[in-house]
């Protein structure tokens, strides 16, 4: 594998080496160096009805740090948001990410906020990526005021619409006809923007997810389908759910292209590529090729139906942090003591923000009536004994 | 308005009333008769000329002008862009249309029958009508959702259910039932300018059904208020709730219990969510007795909704149980004797009438 890279000046290089001293604030900044890199992808796209982009992307120090913090933040978030279930503070539903982050990072990296992502219920990363912030996150997983749909949703409907995050969708599949909607959208509007349907190997073999792939080629709407394949439809491995799980080629007419979903670099190749053909061409899938730490959600231990050591083995070989990391340090971007004061920082960030949103108090009991409506004409709604509880829509 | 001219024919003469139709063209300088028919078409036709935001999507509501023609001429005059032929996917284009309203845009999905739409029920509920809720006010869903409902003629027990009840119960829907060509007129255009998820149910009986409508409901500002009912016929004795198309067999009702002496107040609900409880309350404290006429099953159906309700605001104001009359509680049959026995008839609501009256004699005899 051929590397080649532009050696940052001498200064530049000083500097990021230079120790963290006392009178530095606690944040450390993140280097500024947009020197192109070109890294090569872990394995070449394999692609149907189209021809693969290149296996050379292009980065720079800043994005590789970038990477690195912002998925260190998201596999902190979600242990930590491990820890809290446990601890009864976060009750229901939790499906957990830790594993899957190159695909939220990478995506980003290819995309503008005016590009449309939606997903289904496994959206704690997504939502982060989309700008969302920690205390949103957990004071919406503890069903608190300062939650981003003010303790209202839950851990499944996370909504960010000023970044076009459309959620956060607890029907398996439901969201893929959704965002082709908004692909409508957006061709209708002739914005030049895209969306990303991000949906799983189980959702894969949804009916509707054919109905608007057909829908969506007929039309020609800038559609990408994301099948975040990590193996296994909650407790169902592929092989036991679809005759076919070469999800990429599930399209027939449509392209697609597979995807190595622990490389944040391909992931945002694959991103890109998949962004021109849509505007040009309409619909593509992009199966990314990805694979979950934990249980589908917080009530599966995620070990009756694959081994620790296929887990084990994963985490040694594919995590994606773990990737970056290796490129930083063999790029001499970081050192290893920066790069695990980053995490540090990071872990410290996250348990201040637990602490805080835990101060964050439960929704006002008048909420349970609002946004029933967006427009309540003044209706009458009821609570469980309608001559104790009623209220006027607002 | 329709409802006070007729207020003050009953004041003039009660034996002499004819049904709504003629006796408005002899009143009103201004009626003109207008189908139900092309009262949706015309409120489709100006709210997608007002706003560019609106699109029609559905089967066959484009090339082939509407499976029951509402949507006549709309291609030609709008293009493929906004009026959008669809393959037989439910599911796929009510998603698609949900997520449009998401994003921003106003669709007008049709369903060629609302049958069709039990394809696409979980993107009506759990992805339109409760994503307000779930977002806390980020994501509202500006979509109408309309088509024929209920019984047509002889179509058989998978094409005839009503599903006003489903629907009503539903939190963060809204739910309507036009009767005539102004209900028509007022409440689609209502619908399309709501900014929530509105489920408007249609009748294909009534679509050919010549009504008369004043200049006002004509103009093209024209608007019905959404949750309001409306009282077709002021009475003292009985008060009759029905919509769609029973709102015309409560009036033919109506009509032939005035020569018994029994003069009843007939309400066309318009809106089943939100139910307009308190003009239904009020009627039934003046009136001491109830009829509610549905079309569909009557297990759970509406007239139970507005039975308990009445119940519980108004209990000691009724004279007599609250009466129900609804759809037989079997699938709709093809036979003609027997549809016949599946759906309410002009009878079943005199004859309800009667029994709610039994027990003291009507105001209306000592007039």
């Amino acid at each position: 594998m051929a590397l080649s890279y532009l050696r940052s000046s001498s200064s530049r290089s000083v500097n990021l080496l230079k120790p963290l001293s006392s009178s530095l604030p606690l944040r450390r900044p993140i280097s500024t160096d947009t020197t192109p890199i070109t890294v090569e992808t872990s394995v070449p796209f394999t692609s149907h009805q189209c021809d693969a982009p290149s296996r050379s992307v292009e980065t720079n120090p800043k994005e590789l740090l970038t990477f690195f913090r912002d998925m260190a933040l998201m596999r902190r978030m979600e242990i930590a948001a491990d820890s809290l279930y446990k601890a009864k503070l976060i009750r229901g539903f939790c499906h957990l990410y830790d594993g899957q982050e190159a695909v939220a990072v990478g995506m980003e990296a290819a995309v503008t906020k005016k590009d449309c992502i939606i997903t289904a219920y496994r959206d704690h990363c997504t939502f982060i990526g989309r700008g969302g912030t920690l205390l949103e996150v957990f004071a919406e997983l503890m069903g608190r005021q300062a939650g981003c749909s003010k303790g209202k949703g839950g851990s499944m409907h996370f909504y960010k619409k000023d970044s076009n995050f459309y959620g956060g969708h607890g029907i398996v599949g439901a969201q893929v006809p959704l965002g082709c909607g908004l692909a409508f959208a957006q061709k209708y509007s002739k914005d030049e923007t895209v969306t990303f349907a991000l949906y799983g190997d189980g959702a894969a073999n949804q009916g509707q997810l054919f109905e608007a792939l057909n829908i969506s080629a007929l039309w020609d709407l800038p559609a990408i389908l994301v099948c975040e394949n990590n193996h296994y439809g909650m407790g169902t491995a592929e092989w036991r759910a679809a005759k076919s799980p070469a999800y990429y080629k599930r399209g027939d007419y449509v392209p697609g292209l597979k995807v190595d979903g622990m490389d944040a670099l391909a992931v945002k190749q694959a991103c890109k590529f998949a962004k021109e053909h849509a505007l040009k061409n309409g619909p593509i899938i992009l199966e990314m090729d990805t694979y979950r730490y934990h249980g589908h959600s917080m009530s599966d231990p995620g070990s009756t139906y694959r081994t620790r050591d296929e887990i084990s083995g994963v985490r040694q070989e594919r995590d994606p942090i773990e990737r970056i990391r290796k490129l930083i340090l063999s790029h001499d971007l970081a050192t290893e003591k920066e790069l695990k004061d980053i995490e540090k920082e990071v872990r410290k960030e996250v348990d201040d923000t637990i602490t805080q949103a835990k101060e964050s108090p439960m929704p006002e009991p008048s909420e349970l009536f609002t946004n029933v409506y967006a427009k309540g004409l003044g209706v009458e709604s009821f609570g469980a004994d309608r001559k104790e509880v009623r209220a006027t829509l607002p | 308005m329709l409802g006070v001219v007729r207020k003050k024919m009953l004041g003039q003469s009660l034996l002499k009333i004819r049904p709504a139709v003629s006796m408005l063209r002899s009143y009103s300088s201004a009626a003109k008769q207008m189908t139900v028919r092309d009262a949706l078409n015309s409120a489709l036709d100006e709210e997608m000329s007002a706003d560019q935001k609106v699109f029609l999507m559905g089967e066959e509501v484009g090339e082939y002008q509407g499976a029951y023609k509402i949507s006549k001429g709309l291609l030609e005059k709008y293009g493929p862009e906004r009026v959008l032929d669809t393959p037989i996917t439910e599911a796929g284009f009510a998603g698609i249309a949900v997520g449009a309203a998401y994003h921003g845009l106003k669709p007008v999905v049709e369903f060629m029958t609302f049958n069709f739409s039990m394809q696409a029920i979980d993107h009506i509920i759990n992805s339109a009508a409760k994503s307000n809720y779930m977002s806390a006010g980020q994501m509202s869903v500006p979509i109408v959702f309309r088509g024929p409902n209920g019984a047509a003629a002889g179509v058989g027990a998978q094409h005839s259910q009503c599903y006003a009840a489903w629907y009503a119960s539903c939190p963060g829907l809204k739910v309507l039932t036009p009767y005539s060509s102004e209900d028509a007129r007022g409440l689609l255009k209502a619908a399309i300018r709501d900014p929530d998820p509105v489920v408007f149910l249609e009748n294909e009986l009534l679509y050919g059904e010549s009504f008369s409508v004043s200049d006002e409901v004509l103009d093209s500002s024209f608007c019905l208020p959404i949750g309001k009912a409306k009282i077709e016929r002021v009475g003292r004795d009985v008060t009759i709730t029905a919509f769609s198309k029973m709102v015309g067999h409560a009036l033919k009702a109506a009509e032939i219990l005035e020569k018994d002496g029994i003069d009843a107040e007939v309400i066309n609900l318009r809106s089943i969510r939100p139910l307009d409880r308190s003009t239904i309350n009020a009627s039934v404290r003046k009136t001491n007795r109830l009829i509610t006429v549905e079309e569909g099953f009557p297990q759970h159906g509406v007239g139970a909704e507005i039975c308990a309700s009445v119940v519980e605001e108004s209990f000691a104001y009724l004279d007599a149980p609250v009466e129900r009359i609804a759809g037989a509680d079997v699938p709709m049959p093809y036979a003609a004797n027997l549809e016949r026995l599946a759906v309410p008839q002009v009878e079943d609501i005199v004859r309800a009438v009667k029994r709610a009256c039994y027990r003291s004699v009507p105001l209306a005899a000592a007039a």
